[in-house]
């Protein structure tokens, strides 16, 4: 092998580029977030459900606040009709942060977890959490 | 017709991942064939610059682009004809970092007179590096499934990336630059004739490939979304060795992470290893110095010579004989001089 040294620092350099996930967590634990359900209106439902089923919510609560956003600021729609027929108020102090009232351990959660910066509160007030 | 295959290839890929997303495979799809991939990638890279490294490069071949270091007074081209480390380092880093060499890129046609006509062509040069540069940051930007918690840089990166806010959310510029450079890059080999004639299977190949990476990428992010927490919970398990599957994840999900699998397994046994091998290019990494100093061959052996004084003292009283010009009439003394070795 000619020039050993150089290539071989190379190669050092690249393993290490494209290990770095690897050795970035070495000896640490990664536990997934825990999103918190347990606030006193979600634990007083008589049937656990958000206006959509779960796997929905997960991948679209954004897409589905963007719909409301066009809905209630656009269209002047006030009424959401889940795809179960239900009809919620679009609203998030009525809905949404009704049940959802703990941000700091439900919505901050996942959004920590992946680096997400939502933009809500850049124009909306985050809810205080004083009682759950 | 290499065209017909590369893309026949591509979907039956999609469909062999789509099909075993939904036959329940998700430990091969989502945990043994990464593995295999990255495992495939890294080893067969290695092994790709060992080899090479193993090939002795015994003269001085750089490609000249200007003047050579000869006599003070002349002014030489430091960084298109290096002379020292620096400027190899100099020259090296331009090529990676902004394609130099496809920027000299020019067209020529004949025209009446018979007269050569010269046009600036960089079009190539301009979406190869916006190709180039959208796939580095989104690969980078991609770090956030990887890393928890996720560093700093990749979110200014992020922002940086998603500064146009189009619908509400981020749309970053990377992914719509990707994407139309790739589909340059394609619609190049396929409308210049010259381009199409030269163009095998395994140049079209790797150009689906990425569309199929690329769009797959861009349907989950903005169309089809999947559930982010679940797809970084695969990842990180992935990097820390302890693999979950989690539940819920879709079709798309698996499609776009076997076609990045086999993108690293084809990487180091294809074209794609052009990313390793242009650090190695004896016309970019070598400096000029071929008249400053003596560059030895390596495999050089000792070769029996055979001088002309020798020969004369052999034959001599034959040549005198035959009248044939000799330069010495008698024998000297000097019969015997080690021939100067070739090559030292």
């Amino acid at each position: 092998m000619y020039d050993s040294g150089k290539i071989l620092t190379g190669l050092l350099i690249f393993a290490l580029l494209v290990t770095f996930p690897v050795w970035y967590h070495l000896g640490r634990a990664t536990p997934p977030p825990e999103p918190d359900l347990d606030t006193p209106v979600i634990a007083g439902l008589a049937e656990k459900e958000c206006i959509e089923s779960t796997e929905y919510m997960r991948a679209y609560h954004m897409e589905l606040l963007k719909t409301w956003r066009d809905l209630a600021v656009r269209s002047g729609e006030k009424t959401y009709v889940a795809r179960d027929g239900e009809k919620y108020p679009i609203s998030l102090e009525d809905t949404c942060l009704k049940c959802h009232s703990n941000k700091s351990r439900f919505c901050d959660q996942c959004h920590n977890y992946l680096g997400v910066d939502p933009n809500c509160w850049n124009c909306h007030v985050a809810p205080e959490e004083g009682n759950r | 017709m290499g065209m017909g295959i590369s893309l026949a290839l591509t979907v039956a890929l999609i469909l062999v991942a789509w099909a075993g997303a939904a036959a329940g495979l998700q430990v091969v799809l989502g945990t043994v064939i990464p593995y295999l991939a990255g495992l495939t990638f890294l080893g067969g890279l290695i092994w790709r610059v060992v080899r090479w490294a193993r090939a002795p490069v015994p003269f001085r071949i750089p490609t000249t682009c200007g003047q050579q270091k000869s006599l003070p007074w002349i002014r030489y081209a430091a960084v298109d004809n290096p002379a020292t480390t620096l400027g190899v380092v100099a020259r090296v880093a331009l090529e990676v970092l902004l394609f130099r060499s496809l920027l000299r890129n020019s067209r020529f046609e004949l025209r009446e007179g018979p007269k050569l006509v010269y046009f600036w062509e960089k079009w190539l040069w301009v979406a190869g590096l916006a190709f180039h540069w959208s796939l580095f940051v989104i690969l980078t930007r991609h770090l956030r499934f990887f890393t928890q918690p996720v560093p700093a840089f990749v979110g200014w990166l992020e922002g940086a990336d998603g500064f146009f806010q189009v619908w509400l959310s981020a749309l970053y510029l990377t992914d719509v630059v990707v994407l139309v450079a790739v589909t340059y890059l394609f619609l190049r080999r396929v409308l210049i004739p010259q381009v199409r004639y030269v163009s095998l299977p395994a140049d079209y190949f790797p150009l689906f490939l990425i569309m199929g990476i690329a769009g797959s990428g861009v349907l989950m992010r903005y169309f089809f979304r999947v559930d982010v927490t679940a797809v970084k919970e695969l990842a990180l398990g992935l990097v820390t060795f302890r693999p979950v599957l989690p539940a819920g994840l879709s079709a798309l999900f698996y499609v776009h992470l076997f076609l990045v699998s086999v993108l690293l397994v084809y990487f180091p046994f294809s074209k794609l290893v052009h990313m390793a091998g242009i650090f190695l290019s004896p016309t970019r990494n070598l400096a000029n110095t071929n008249r400053e100093r003596r560059h030895i061959n390596p495999w050089n052996y000792p070769v029996k010579v055979h001088t002309y004084e020798e020969y004369e003292e052999e034959f001599r009283k034959h040549m005198i004989a035959a009248g044939i010009p000799v330069e010495r009439a008698g024998p000297s003394a000097q019969v015997g001089i080690p021939a100067e070795k070739e090559g030292q």
